[in-house]
């Protein structure tokens, strides 16, 4: 198999030890088909075992290792060498504070993702023993691709409005309460929309796109906040122009 | 040192602890629940699980045939107690994810999809799409969110067991941010850390599987049950390893050696059935011991293929059709692409059998109670003795729902009517804790590299410990590993800063590793038969006169472990041949 010299340029912070963050270079020999997650292994391994980053599945779905990869959030399990001829440059995930080298902080993500009530929050609840409720398979598919979001946060690493507006409940977070508003079981659109149909939440988005664009599961969360704008839209004018309102 | 007081502490937040916290906070919101993980909930590796869970739901299936499916799959060394216990809950707890949120696979009509898996005799595994253990672990974390009883603590390290008066009363955790080391007093403790995969150098284990919740266990007493008995996944990804589901073969994959020769049909699993047409537990669905052991036969008679990756046989779905692909196996058919450069639609795949789940661990009852009081455990981290010698694919999603419940529902009985702790005894053994980590900062004649320890350990099982096992690999396996854990007292720590170390987590995860390997080496080296996943060249028979037992490996420090057995459990399933002839014997 074919072999090659990669050339690394890492951010490294030690918040114990350094005023600030600064790049530091390695040659590390790489397989080709590797993925850089595999070259910032091999450096721990054998060059620089005090290198710190997070990972786990190597398979793009524990959402663990996301790092800005030339400039671009990526999944650093599924950014794949042949696909960087050049020096690859591996910095944190932007927008977020750095806790040691390409570790970030994630409290604020964490938190948003509680704040939108992201859990089923049924329309008529019923007991275990009635059974499923039933769903055809189109209204799963409604739901369905804005279920499969890892949280591995490329999209608010990605989203200018987040980067200037920290209190923005962000992608990952709206289209997740947009995955339970659609689910045909759920009946909690009200509680939700007092979190996302705000300026902190769907308003802020100017709809640039970049989070769809990194996704690396193609859940589009622009689409998920362009459709959660068009129905809080709706909302309002049922609310004012219908007569009685529909609430 | 800060202590934090609880009521029931839980080690690991994957499927099996994310389910017990729901079932603590549901059956009493009074209670204090802390959440320790050393990643965040959705990070942990249930999220890889692919395939689904098996639960009886269609009229033409059965508690009893689920039963018979599960015992023999595993060899008769189940504790039937267990798997009839386990066939009851099964639908319960399936239906109960769906009534959070789980977007399962749905019929026409809008009833729950099953779709049939390896060893099963009926169709009966829930799946949402090849993505059901990451939907099961997003909805459990989610649905926990609502509940203010449950507090998380993302990112804490789990170190050592605080044991006292007899009795597991909390744990030493560190904070992985700060390096703090902090102790839980808690009056129960459930362990949900799952498995130990990264002993072996080819797994599909992520990288956190490293045994801690095992290993802490084992030095606190707790025997563990069993460990001989590591699955192979027939088919992963040659190079990375990575897990392609057996719901390839449910839906009709087939496996061909380099003739183009389904050979299973060659191993006690044929005749061999029409393709696109599979039938239930025969050929390629037949159990994952008897499909993996008979890669290995294909290498022997040099009828894999050479790949660049190493020696493979094939997995051939292009007679699905690229419809049905992206419908069932839209995950498969991307890693494939992504690592392999195959497009499964198009050309039949290079696989081979990959390390994918260890059977043992924590001795636990059907409580899911450990035999040291106050301390439960469930998920693949516990061995309950469901799945005997070999798991069947699409049972272990089930149950670490299943004994997640019951760990809790254990821990809510043991704590009523307890005496006072003795925090002062507890924060003595707390500081034990802190010594041994300090030890570790402070030392300056270590010789040994981590990474160089770690390797050793990784060739050692994968030499001596595979498929097929000697007497004399296995000797060389424990006495190699009882070097290792020698020379690892002589570890250097290279990075010695507090914030996010992970040069110090990986030290102390080979640690853990060290021990799982040495409890599953002695307990291989002294099971002198072949069952299951456990495949002696020198003992070819299953043995039930001597070995229908459980392997119990006790912890000696540095000394070698005692080993013990114990009866296996039959309620009605006398001991009987493994049929998967198709019916056609």
């Amino acid at each position: 198999m074919n072999e090659r010299l990669v050339q690394l340029e890492v951010l490294r912070y030690n918040p114990e030890t350094d005023t600030e963050p600064h790049f530091q270079r390695y040659e590390v020999t790489c397989k080709e088909e590797w993925v850089v997650l595999d070259a910032l292994n091999a450096v721990k391994e054998s060059i620089d075992p005090t290198l710190n980053y997070r990972w786990s599945c190597h398979m793009a779905v524990c959402g663990s290792c996301g790092m800005m990869v030339n400039g671009e959030p990526k999944l650093s399990c599924h950014a794949f060498l042949r696909d960087y001829p050049g020096v690859i440059r591996v910095e944190p995930l932007a927008n977020f504070p750095i806790e040691r080298d390409l570790v970030t902080v994630a409290d604020d993500f964490i938190d948003k993702l509680k704040r939108v009530k992201p859990y089923l929050i049924p329309a008529k609840p019923k007991a275990i023993e009635e059974g499923e409720y039933k769903q055809t398979p189109a209204q799963l598919m409604k739901y369905r691709q804005f279920s499969m979001c890892i949280n591995c946060m490329l999209c608010y690493a990605a989203c200018p409005e987040y980067a200037l507006q920290p209190k923005f409940i962000g992608p990952a977070a709206i289209t997740l309460a947009h995955r339970y508003n659609l689910d045909s079981r759920d009946g909690g659109r009200d509680e939700r929309q007092e979190v996302v149909a705000t300026n902190e939440g769907v308003w802020e988005c100017s709809f640039v796109g970049a989070c769809s664009e990194v996704c690396p599961k193609a859940v589009d969360p622009a689409g998920a906040l362009q459709q959660v704008k068009v129905a809080s839209t709706l909302d309002w004018f049922k609310e004012h122009l219908l007569p009685g309102g529909s609430k | 040192m800060e202590t934090i007081n609880t009521d029931v502490a839980i080690i690991g937040a994957g499927g099996a602890g994310l389910r017990a916290a729901i079932a603590l906070a549901q059956a009493d919101p009074t209670l204090r629940v802390a959440l320790i993980s050393k990643v965040y909930p959705m990070r942990s590796h249930t999220c890889a699980a692919e395939g689904g869970a098996a639960g009886v739901i269609k009229s033409d299936d059965s508690f009893d045939m689920h039963f018979d499916d599960t015992v023999g799959g595993g060899d008769w060394l189940s504790d039937q107690d267990c798997v009839e216990y386990f066939v009851k809950e099964a639908p319960k707890e399936l239906m109960q994810l769906e009534h959070w949120g789980c977007p399962w696979n749905r019929e026409a009509d809008g009833s729950v999809a099953v779709r049939p898996f390896g060893g099963m005799k009926k169709q009966r595994t829930w799946f949402a799409a090849d993505k059901s253990g990451f939907h099961i672990l997003h909805t459990l974390f989610q649905t926990t969110l609502q509940f203010p009883s449950i507090t998380r603590y993302d990112e804490y390290y789990a170190l050592d067991l605080l044991v006292d008066d007899g009795r597991c009363q909390g744990l030493t955790a560190m904070e992985m941010r700060s390096g703090l080391i902090k102790q839980f007093h808690a009056k129960a403790v459930i362990i949900a850390g799952g498995g130990a995969g990264r002993m072996f150098p080819f797994t599909t284990n992520g990288a956190i599987k490293t045994g801690d919740g095992m290993a802490m266990a084992y030095r606190a007493g707790v025997p563990l049950k069993d460990m001989e008995f590591v699955q192979y996944h027939p088919t992963g990804l040659p190079n990375t390893g990575s897990l392609l589901t057996e719901a390839c073969r449910g839906e009709g994959g087939v496996l061909v050696n380099k003739n183009g020769r389904r050979y299973l049909q060659d191993y006690g699993m044929g005749p061999e059935t029409p393709l696109g047409q599979p039938q239930l537990k025969t050929m390629e669905l037949g159990p994952r011991d008897r499909v993996s052991q008979a890669y290995w036969h294909e290498l022997q008679k040099g009828n894999t293929v050479s790949t660049r990756w190493g020696e493979c046989v094939l997995m051939d779905m292009r007679h699905l059709g690229e419809k049905k692909i992206n419908e069932r196996l839209p995950l498969v058919r991307e890693l494939a692409i992504a690592y392999l450069g195959v497009d499964i639609v198009t050309d039949a795949v290079p696989i081979r059998p990959v390390v994918h789940y260890m059977m043992g661990g924590i001795s636990t009852n059907t409580k899911a109670a450990t035999p040291l009081p106050g301390l439960f455990a469930a998920g693949e981290c516990a061995c309950v003795s469901l799945n005997g010698a070999n798991r069947l694919g699409s049972n272990s999603l089930v149950e670490l729902l299943v004994f997640g419940k019951s760990a809790a529902m254990s821990a809510i009985e043991h704590i009523g009517g307890l005496p006072a702790p003795n925090a002062a005894a507890l924060e003595a053994r707390a500081a034990q804790t802190q010594a041994r980590i300090l030890d570790l900062f402070s030392r300056t004649d270590g010789t040994e590299s981590m990474s160089g320890l770690r390797k050793e350990m990784t060739d050692t099982m994968e030499k001596n410990v595979g498929i097929y096992r000697t007497e004399a690999g296995l000797k060389e396996a424990v006495d190699k590993i009882a070097q290792l854990r020698q020379r690892y007292q002589h570890v250097v720590l290279n990075d010695r800063s507090n914030v996010f170390n992970t040069d110090l987590f990986q030290v102390l995860e080979l640690g853990c590793m060290l021990d799982c390997a040495e409890a599953l080496t002695v307990g291989a080296l002294a099971r002198k038969e072949s069952r299951g996943a456990h495949q002696r060249l020198d003992f070819t028979e299953r043995d039930d006169e001597h070995y229908l037992r459980h392997s119990m490996v006790y912890y000696q420090g540095l000394d070698t472990p005692r080993v013990d057995y114990l009866d296996v459990v039959i309620t009605k399933s006398p001991p009987g041949v493994r049929d998967y002839s198709g019916g056609h014997k």
